[in-house]
């Protein structure tokens, strides 16, 4: 057995009599206590990313749409004291801002984390290795393969996810973004400096409203994926999903080396 | 160039006395914005230099600029045509017609040979060589071509002259062109807008004259005093929109009590102009102002934006007639019917999986 361990067990070690009492733990969970292992994956600025990144789009999302389609209109105060669409563009505002730091210092943490920290911005498209597991992922989600692979990062389809419709995705809706932002900042301000130079390019803003808009739907459909996928394989793989992104360490069910 | 009268002589010939004269100058400065120290400079200006001649030609257009501009309060255009500048050719305006006309355009052209500007309003159209319009008698193309070639700057008047307008809208059949996509080598100052207000207009012309050059340009190459903020900047409104009270119908409370017109689709937020600050009229109104939106006339493409009365325009750049919510809510949709199959079988595969092993289990 022990040439089939990824991580060799300690045969010399017994599991502690005491564990035997945590919980409702078999005979069998104690044997698999000794085999099961784990490898640290994310650092906890990357996790730390995620999450900050993950609420940041979804007041993003809501407020985005009640900035295009206004609630109903309120009168519980005279115009001078009521902010109701004052404070949904500010939360979008804000929220922009958090998410153009974080994706920034994500990018610094590319270069200075570790190496799993780097996946989410490239596709080793001349990788031929990399390809046979992307046929091989697609085959897992059209039921055709029977066994999943073991990935210590994300495995190829998310990769491929990821890059398009989070590094992508995020650079597009931060251009626009700025951009409209810039209009209302004023000609000659910080924003317009930067990004101005995308309204003298489309001309109309109206366009970049239109563009941004399907910017927001793009990275909903990715929402849906992203989270479906998570949990499915979180309950159908034979690794650890959603905690990874929560303690950093991959943990897997069995000790099979592929 | 000398036998020009200066902008001081027609004043003083018109009556006009030095007392008005220099009190013209001083509003002069605090219209555009500069310091009290400017006025002597504009009194010597206006004192020396020869009135600058304008040359005003008519392409593919409706004239409303010409409509608009002699509508123009501050100054008057009448000030502005008669004392200001020399309009030495303007086929609408000009008493003289045909043959006699056409020889003024000629003698201008030639006289004042690169230091004249050149106003035109509308644009041309180049399909079939340009033959969709024809002024006297060759297609204008041709004609603005010829007045471009020796003009020493040009004035693009409205929508059609900054943009195209309505006349190079989707599928645009005359292929209308605006100004600066056919005349590449000289300076161009564009005045967007359906029409362009008549005190913008004016004041544009009065900057070019008082100081000769253009006045500072934006990125798209309209001058920044006028064109720098959107009518939603300045809208009256404003406070209305950002307490979130809007206008949920044309004959609703809402509309009788001045909220903002957002959700009936204006474009204020999108739309570069003075009409909030400047307004229509000598300054009456401005269509935001008697309830009705902004149409967004002075921007970029402004009829293929979809409908005027919706905020969330429909996506008509990809030939569909739907808009962004509805093409996003469509895929969202797609997606999450082939997330929620994709988990059915899953299960099911994963249930069946479990029963097959499940004997096997029992006989070990």
């Amino acid at each position: 057995m022990a040439e089939d361990t990824i991580h060799v067990p300690n045969p010399g070690v017994e599991p502690l009599p005491s564990a035997q009492l945590a919980g409702d733990a078999t005979a069998d969970d104690i044997e698999s206590i000794r085999k099961r292992t784990s490898v640290f994956v994310y650092e906890w600025p990357v996790r730390l990313w995620h999450w900050v990144n993950a609420a940041c789009i979804l007041v993003l999302c809501v407020t985005g749409w009640f900035i295009a389609s206004p609630l109903p209109t309120m009168n519980f105060a005279e115009a001078t004291y009521q902010f109701v669409m004052g404070y949904i563009r500010f939360a979008h505002f804000a929220a922009a801002q958090i998410l153009t730091v974080g994706f920034f210092a994500r990018i610094y943490w590319a270069f200075v984390g570790n190496h799993h920290a780097r996946q989410l911005f490239y596709v080793p498209i001349l990788n031929k290795h990399w390809w046979q597991e992307v046929f091989f992922e697609l085959r897992w989600y059209m039921f055709i393969e029977k066994q999943p692979k073991k990935y210590v990062g994300h495995n190829p389809l998310a990769q491929i996810a990821m890059f398009f419709f989070m590094t992508l995705g995020t650079t597009f809706m931060l251009l626009t973004g700025w951009a409209l932002y810039a209009e209302g900042a004023g000609q000659g301000s910080l924003p317009d400096q930067v990004m101005g130079w995308l309204i003298g390019l489309v001309g109309n803003t109206q366009i970049l409203h239109t563009y941004h808009h399907l910017g927001m739907w793009f990275i909903v459909v990715f929402m849906i994926v992203h989270i479906y996928a998570a949990i499915r394989e979180d309950i159908m793989s034979r690794q650890s999903m959603v905690s990874t992104m929560i303690s950093g360490h991959r943990t897997f069910k069995d000790d099979s080396p592929e | 160039m000398s036998q020009i009268e200066t902008f001081y002589d027609v004043m003083r010939r018109q009556g006009i006395t030095r007392r008005s004269f220099m009190k013209y100058c001083s509003l002069t400065a605090a219209a555009l914005g500069l310091s009290p120290s400017f006025v002597p400079k504009i009194a010597h200006a206006m004192e020396t230099k020869p009135r600058t001649p304008v040359i005003w030609v008519h392409g593919l257009e409706c004239t409303c600029c010409s409509e608009s501009f002699i509508r123009s309060a501050h100054p008057l255009a009448k000030d502005v045509v008669l004392s200001m500048i020399s309009l030495d050719y303007d086929d609408t305006l000009m008493a003289a017609a045909g043959h006699a006309a056409e020889a003024a355009f000629e003698e201008t052209i030639e006289k004042y040979k690169g230091n004249y500007i050149l106003a035109v309003e509308g644009n041309p159209p180049l399909n079939e060589d340009g033959m969709f319009c024809i002024t006297g008698g060759k297609p204008f193309v041709e004609k603005l071509r010829h007045a471009a070639k020796d003009a020493k700057a040009i004035i693009s008047w409205g929508a059609c002259a900054s943009y195209g307008c309505v006349q190079a809208a989707k599928p645009n059949p005359t292929q209308a062109t605006p100004v600066h996509k056919v005349i590449t080598d000289k300076p161009i100052i564009k005045v967007p807008g359906c029409p362009p207000i008549a005190e913008v207009m004016t004041g544009v012309i009065t900057y070019m004259l008082t100081f000769d050059r253009l006045p500072e340009l934006d990125r798209q190459g309209r001058p920044a005093m006028f064109y720098s903020q959107r009518i939603h900047d300045k809208c009256y409104r404003r406070p209305h929109f950002d307490a979130g009270q809007f206008v949920e119908a044309w004959d609703d409370e809402n509309a009788r009590k001045g909220y903002c017109l957002y959700k009936m689709g204006c474009k204020g937020p999108t739309t570069y102009n003075a009409c909030s600050t400047v307004r229509w009229n000598e300054g009456v109104s401005f269509p935001i102002q008697s309830g009705h939106g902004c149409i967004g006339c002075s921007e970029d493409g402004f009829w293929d934006q979809g409908s005027f009365y919706d905020r969330v325009t429909d996506l008509t750049q990809f030939g569909v007639e739907k808009n962004a919510d509805e093409v996003g809510l469509a895929a969202a949709g797609v997606v999450g019917a082939g997330v929620a199959a994709h988990a059915a079988v899953s299960a099911l595969k994963a249930a069946q999986k479990k029963t097959q092993s499940a004997p096997s289990k029992e006989e070990a």
